[in-house]
């Protein structure tokens, strides 16, 4: 029916162009296939089978087991569901204390080194972006002399007359250790008696233990200079006019921060979180290199927890299910977050403010 | 748009569809080889070199290995190559995958069962002809399913370690050297000072668990067919040693500010750790200037006991040449070849032919080889591995926790192993 419309594209001129374009990005996704879509699926398949890790996951032996793995991860009341549950439980925390701190700061940084009066603008930008250039292995290592029983910090913070934490090796909860300042050592019953995959509800409210708090911390010294990268960028892009127009409006610098200059770092904004969020949900090399996880479990990750149970458990089929489930978590919420940040009308509250002052220019 | 959407998806669809059919056919050779290996004729395919893949502690051991295969590659004119994994557990799946693994590698305890239950190894072990010289808990270490999988390479057992500097100081002689719980709870509060504490060792089941052997325990049965974790022995064990930390003649080695007990030791903040033969390394290398003896373990309410620790030599089902790779692994645990890797970087040999001359070799070491005659190995069963860092998790609050939860939940998940 639509032919004749349809003839005219593909002849003349332009005729070659949906080939070409083809072939153009032909070797781009044949690699992406190669490397990434095959494995993937692969990794797919062998988190719904009993594939032990001998010989191809797609030989004659090697049965579908549907969702078997899921729900040994999810509902099976064993180790496997009790370590999956200590594993987000450590993660959660981590993520919920990384991503907005990393944020804040990494933006407060930019808009500081950006600033037209700041002498040596270079050197801070170049120092503040260092960290993050720095192999993550090299700067666990320097972490964990920095943070040892009698290392830097510790030092440091005995020059102030505090008495520091064991750091690496101390698996309390800062929730819990905080709860116990103020008297509460033990949570009530309704909190331990009942439990969430695996792991009773004040287990959950444990909150980071000292360890993880030290890979937060390093976490934070090592992104912030990226994304203050990202932020810098958006910032410079940033028109004058607008923020003229606003100082015309009246607005001091702190209204300009908030209502002028914030709202236009929106896509950035975004996709800093984003990013933050992908990577504090799948931090593994700090875990690996550092501390593999203990004190206690409590730096056990969902990343990590996969790759053991993969290489060291030969548990094939658990270690690509709990990659998968990781993978919606972060999918869900990049959704969230996307749908938090997405551009709205404004509201008939907001709207009120601008109509009720009579010699306003309009200009908005 | 819509148009350039689904053009997309159907390109996408395309290469997705491609790159299965691709996969597909790449992953055909495997349907073939399936067949379990145990048991039936060795392959001999002599045309195939043999590939070693070793966990080196360092360059002593890689070059003591180096020679030893060398030495058996030019006697039996089959070529040999070792190669040394910076992650043998990934380096050793990898080659599971693809089917085309190392012919004989190192192989833990830990990893037995896991790669015993897919059929990735050779049972070899009925095929040695020194199979009877090897100590018999050795043996056990590496018998899954009823079936000798793999000659034990080397072991290790823990002991006590004594700073003999600091025994002095505190007015003990050589008739103090404990031999029940009683004595050395006595000796540990002598030795316990104000910048020392009397032991100190790590907090993990492969350090407790020798008080639980002491009391009669263990984590399973000798054939790891039976989950005994929450046995009363064993609540006696740890709780012997909840009473020690309590007590504060003991530490965890992480809680005075040291990565193991061997190095709490070496730095003087304990004057007693309980370690394996492997510390000596550590000593003359880190710690030349600290003096020590090694004693035997105290004995507890069910006498000696103690842990004992070992690798041995995997060989693959995969393995073109396994009649080559089992001449080889017979060769490396010769005791001439053992008693040079002793020499060389310090383990001790896993058969009992070798024992006299080790033992007047190294005379300061002996009582780590008298602890071959009642030590007790690790739970050989799939996921025992997870079992025993969950209980290493708890047994970091020992202190302030419950012997009999602890070793409930272990217990627990033991049996879950079972079923």
């Amino acid at each position: 029916m639509s032919m004749p419309a349809r003839t005219p594209r593909r002849s003349g001129i332009r005729g070659g162009e949906a080939a070409s374009g083809w072939l153009f990005t032909a070797p781009m996704i044949i690699l992406l296939g190669m490397f990434l879509v095959i494995p993937v699926l692969m990794a797919l398949w062998v988190s719904f089978s009993d594939w032990n890790g001998r010989g191809s996951p797609f030989s004659g032996s090697v049965a579908f087991v549907g969702l078997d793995n899921y729900s040994a991860l999810v509902g099976g009341g064993g180790l496997a569901e009790q370590d999956f549950g200590t594993a987000l439980r450590n993660n959660a925390w981590y993520v919920l204390l990384v991503v907005p701190i990393q944020t804040t700061l990494s933006l407060l940084l930019a808009v500081l080194v950006n600033r037209q009066i700041l002498r040596g603008r270079g050197f801070f930008r170049t120092a503040f972006y260092f960290p993050s250039v720095t192999s993550s292995v090299a700067i666990t290592v320097l972490w964990l002399f920095l943070f040892s029983a009698s290392g830097a910090v510790n030092k440091l913070l005995a020059f102030i007359g505090v008495n520091g934490p064991n750091w690496f090796n101390d698996p309390s909860g800062v929730l819990h250790n905080i709860f116990e300042a103020f008297g509460v050592a033990t949570g009530p019953a309704a909190l331990t008696g009942n439990s969430f995959l695996g792991i009773s509800f004040w287990e959950w409210l444990a909150g980071p233990s000292v360890a993880m708090s030290a890979f937060i911390l390093m976490a934070v010294f090592t992104t912030s200079g990226t994304f203050m990268l990202l932020f810098i960028a958006a910032l410079q892009n940033l028109s004058g006019d607008v923020v003229e127009a606003a100082i015309m409006d009246g607005a001091n610098g702190w209204q300009r921060f908030w209502q002028v200059t914030l709202p236009q770092l929106r896509p950035t904004l975004f996709t800093v979180l984003t990013l933050g969020l992908i990577g504090a949900w799948q931090v593994f090399d700090q875990i690996y290199t550092g501390t593999q996880g203990g004190p206690g479990k409590t730096t056990l990750t969902p990343a990590y927890l996969s790759y053991q149970a993969a290489f060291t458990n030969q548990a094939w089929g658990q270690g690509a299910a709990i990659a998968f489930i990781l993978f919606v978590i972060i999918v869900v919420f990049t959704l969230f977050q996307r749908w938090l940040l997405a551009e709205r009308t404004v509201s008939a509250r907001r709207m009120r403010l601008y109509l009720q002052t009579p010699t306003s220019g309009g200009s908005k | 748009m819509q148009r350039r959407n689904s053009r997309l998806l159907i390109g996408a669809g395309l290469t997705m569809v491609g790159a299965l059919t691709l996969s597909a056919c790449g992953s055909g050779s495997g349907f073939s080889n399936d067949s379990a290996t145990t048991g039936g004729e060795l392959t001999s395919d002599s045309s195939q070199g043999l590939s070693v893949l070793i966990g080196s502690s360092g360059d002593a051991e890689t070059a003591a290995v180096n020679a030893a295969v060398a030495a058996w590659s030019e006697a039996a004119g089959t070529n040999a190559e070792v190669s040394v994994a910076s992650d043998l557990n990934q380096q050793l799946a990898q080659g599971f995958a693809a089917q085309k693994p190392a012919d004989v590698f190192y192989l833990s305890t830990d990893a037995l069962a896991g790669y015993a239950s897919n059929g990735s190894l050779l049972a070899y072990g009925d095929n040695l002809a020194n199979k009877d010289d090897f100590y018999p808990s050795l043996v056990s270490s590496f018998t899954y399913d009823g079936e000798f999988y793999c000659a034990p390479k080397d072991f290790s057992t823990l002991q006590l370690l004594i700073n003999t500097d600091l025994w002095a100081k505190a007015g003990l002689t050589d008739a103090d050297i404990p031999t029940t719980w009683d004595e050395l709870a006595t000796v540990s509060a002598t030795l316990t000072t104000g910048s020392q504490v009397g032991l100190a060792l790590g907090s993990e089941y492969a350090r407790l668990g020798a008080f639980m052997a002491q009391a009669g325990g263990s984590l399973m049965n000798e054939d790891s067919t039976e989950a005994t974790a929450n046995s009363p022995e064993n609540i006696a064990g740890l709780e012997y040693a909840q009473k020690l930390l309590n007590d504060g003649v003991m530490s965890y080695a992480s809680e005075i500010g040291a990565g193991w007990g061997g190095e709490a030791f070496g730095k003087q903040l304990s004057a007693m750790t309980i370690e394996g033969n492997w510390i000596t390394g550590a000593m003359t290398n880190d710690f030349p200037d600290v003096n020590y003896t090694v004693a035997e373990l105290p004995a507890g309410p069910e006498g000696k006991g103690t842990l004992q620790f070992t690798n041995c030599w995997g060989i693959a089902a995969d393995s073109p040449n396994q009649t080559a790779a089992l001449d080889l692994v017979e060769q490396l645990t010769s005791k001439d070849a053992q008693l040079t890797f002793s020499e060389e970087f310090g383990p001790m040999p896993s058969i009992m032919s070798a024992a006299d001359e080790w033992k007047s070799a190294n005379p300061t070491l002996v009582p780590f080889l008298d602890g071959a005659d009642y030590a007790t190995g690790v739970p050989i069963v799939q996921g025992a591995t997870d079992v025993v860092s969950d209980l290493n998790a708890q047994l970091e609050s020992l202190k302030t926790g419950n012997a009999q939860t602890i070793l409930d939940s272990t217990q627990k998940n033991l049996e879950a192993l079972l079923k």
